[in-house]
């Protein structure tokens, strides 16, 4: 559950967020988009703790974000690039960040077989393929089982295979009751996982509802008609 | 809190140890004190050569040690401010993980042929003193690294500009400039001041207390001479520590404060 009021966020002279209102219910599985600069980022950094808000509140399951850093254990978030220290290896990142977290990683080694990462684990991170290194991403996001899951361009770098890899596991978390927030730009693979959409413009929410509604009401068949047409509308 | 913290620190050490020059860093060191101690006559002598290199470069090592981390680790950082983690304990973590290996490079380097040569007894406390205000150094610029990182974040030309501008000044042309302010103004009575002065340069008060210890105010500078007349040794050698422990806690604790309200 995430519950966001009037979230203001200025960068310098620039105002990236402009008074966001959202509520995301536990469980749902939901998309934002938006153009380039929109403020989808921000707002899921926002969320985060990493960037913080001028004005409004977030609450992530009944805690009111004040620089608190428990809620996290929470969330899992899959970033959009993928830097590691360059000489640690696979493995040692793993080893680390659980120690981190202090959190049973269930399903670290379900993750490593699915995105099939076992090969990678004794090599050193900076010889890691850009996708290789998504896929350690996603591993990081979702092997402590959190039941809030943040996905931020995720399958930019990933070959067809992993990239089906990674969408059937997210399917899997979504049955699982997981709330999943993914921003991609890629609208076909959207409309595969996600059954709400948060259409982001100039750093205010313009649209927030279920795909299915969306393509009524802008009759389309297509998420990519329908957000192309918002576009445009704007 | 405290095992999170050395969780972090470890991973940082590890790293830097297969990076390798932490230890050409060290070696470098050993080679120098080495030669300083074969070739450069006696103990003090050697002691004296060795601090003064000290005072030159490891500033400059330590800063842009410092900033080069911030600026090469941002995703990582990211990455770490995403997990269940207090900023506070992620930040004394990194600076522990980094600072700390820098500060052993020196001290390992220097002490072990200081050891062999059997200076180390003799000289105990002038070499203890050298040892452990590179120690401090390293860390006071490590801090000032950090912090400029985290000022400017997102303009590694200017941080790095920044760096190079504040090293030249306080190793190099602080003690000039004074000189110039002294010799300006020379008829008015300017102790107070130079004293002033040569606190408000983490350098300086390191080579001071090298002085005040070696008693050889003449030859290193005019902040030095004044500070001497003034405290007498021992005096001086506690005031400047004391404004040393300021220059490590002011910078680190700022660092902190950035760190702790940065958006990233």
């Amino acid at each position: 559950m995430i519950e966001i009021k009037n979230l203001k966020k200025s960068f310098g002279s620039l105002e990236v967020l402009k008074g966001i209102n959202l509520s995301i219910p536990k469980g749902q599985a939901t998309g934002i988009v938006g153009p380039n600069g929109a403020g989808k980022t921000t707002l899921i950094k926002t969320i985060l703790g990493l960037v913080k808000p001028d004005s409004g509140s977030i609450r992530v399951n009944e805690t009111t974000l004040n620089g608190n850093w428990q809620y996290r254990r929470d969330i899992g978030y899959m970033p959009q690039v993928a830097r590691y220290p360059e000489n640690m290896l696979v493995r040692e990142l793993l080893e680390f960040i659980k120690g981190l977290r202090n959190q049973p990683a269930t399903f670290e080694h379900e993750l490593i077989e699915q995105l099939n990462l076992a090969p990678e684990l004794n090599k050193q991170l900076r010889t890691l393929s850009g996708g290789n290194r998504q896929k350690v991403g996603a591993t990081l996001a979702m092997m402590f089982n959190p039941e809030i899951l943040f996905f931020d361009e995720p399958t930019a770098g990933l070959d067809p295979k992993s990239s089906r890899m990674f969408k059937e596991r997210v399917q899997t978390e979504k049955e699982q009751g997981k709330t999943v927030i993914i921003t991609s730009h890629i609208m076909s693979e959207l409309e595969q996982l996600v059954d709400h959409v948060i259409f982001i413009l100039d750093g205010n929410v313009r649209y927030y509802g279920s795909t299915k509604n969306l393509l009524a009401e802008s009759n389309e068949e297509r998420l990519e008609g329908a957000i192309a047409s918002m576009m445009e509308v704007a | 809190m405290n095992s999170l913290l050395l969780h972090i620190a470890k991973n940082e050490w590890k790293s830097l140890l297969r990076g390798k020059w932490v230890v050409g860093y060290a070696l470098i060191f050993l080679l120098l004190t080495d030669s300083l101690l074969r070739f450069g006559g006696g103990g003090p002598e050697a002691l004296l050569s060795l601090s003064n290199v000290m005072l030159l470069f490891i500033p400059l090592v330590g800063m842009i040690y410092g900033i080069l981390y911030i600026y090469q680790s941002r995703e990582f950082i990211e990455l770490l401010l995403t997990q269940p983690i207090d900023r506070k304990v992620l930040f004394w973590g990194l600076f522990a993980g980094i600072a700390t290996p820098l500060m052993l490079a020196f001290v390992i380097g220097s002490l072990l042929p200081l050891g062999w040569h059997g200076i180390l007894l003799l000289d105990a406390a002038a070499s203890s003193m050298v040892l452990g205000l590179g120690a401090v150094l390293t860390l006071i610029f490590v801090s000032l690294g950090f912090l400029f990182g985290l000022a400017f974040y997102d303009d590694r030309i200017k941080g790095f500009g920044f760096t190079i501008v504040v090293w030249l000044f306080l190793a190099i042309l602080y003690d000039g400039l004074v000189l110039m302010l002294v010799f300006m103004f020379g008829q008015y009575r300017l102790e107070r001041f130079v004293i002033a002065v040569s606190m408000l340069n983490p350098i300086d008060l390191a080579r001071i207390m090298v002085m005040l210890e070696f008693d050889i105010s003449a030859l290193m500078g005019y902040t030095g001479a004044v500070f001497n007349r003034f405290f007498g040794s021992n005096m001086g050698i506690i005031m400047a520590s004391g404004m040393l422990t300021l220059w490590l806690a002011i910078p680190t604790w700022i660092g902190l404060r950035v760190f702790k309200k940065k958006d990233f």
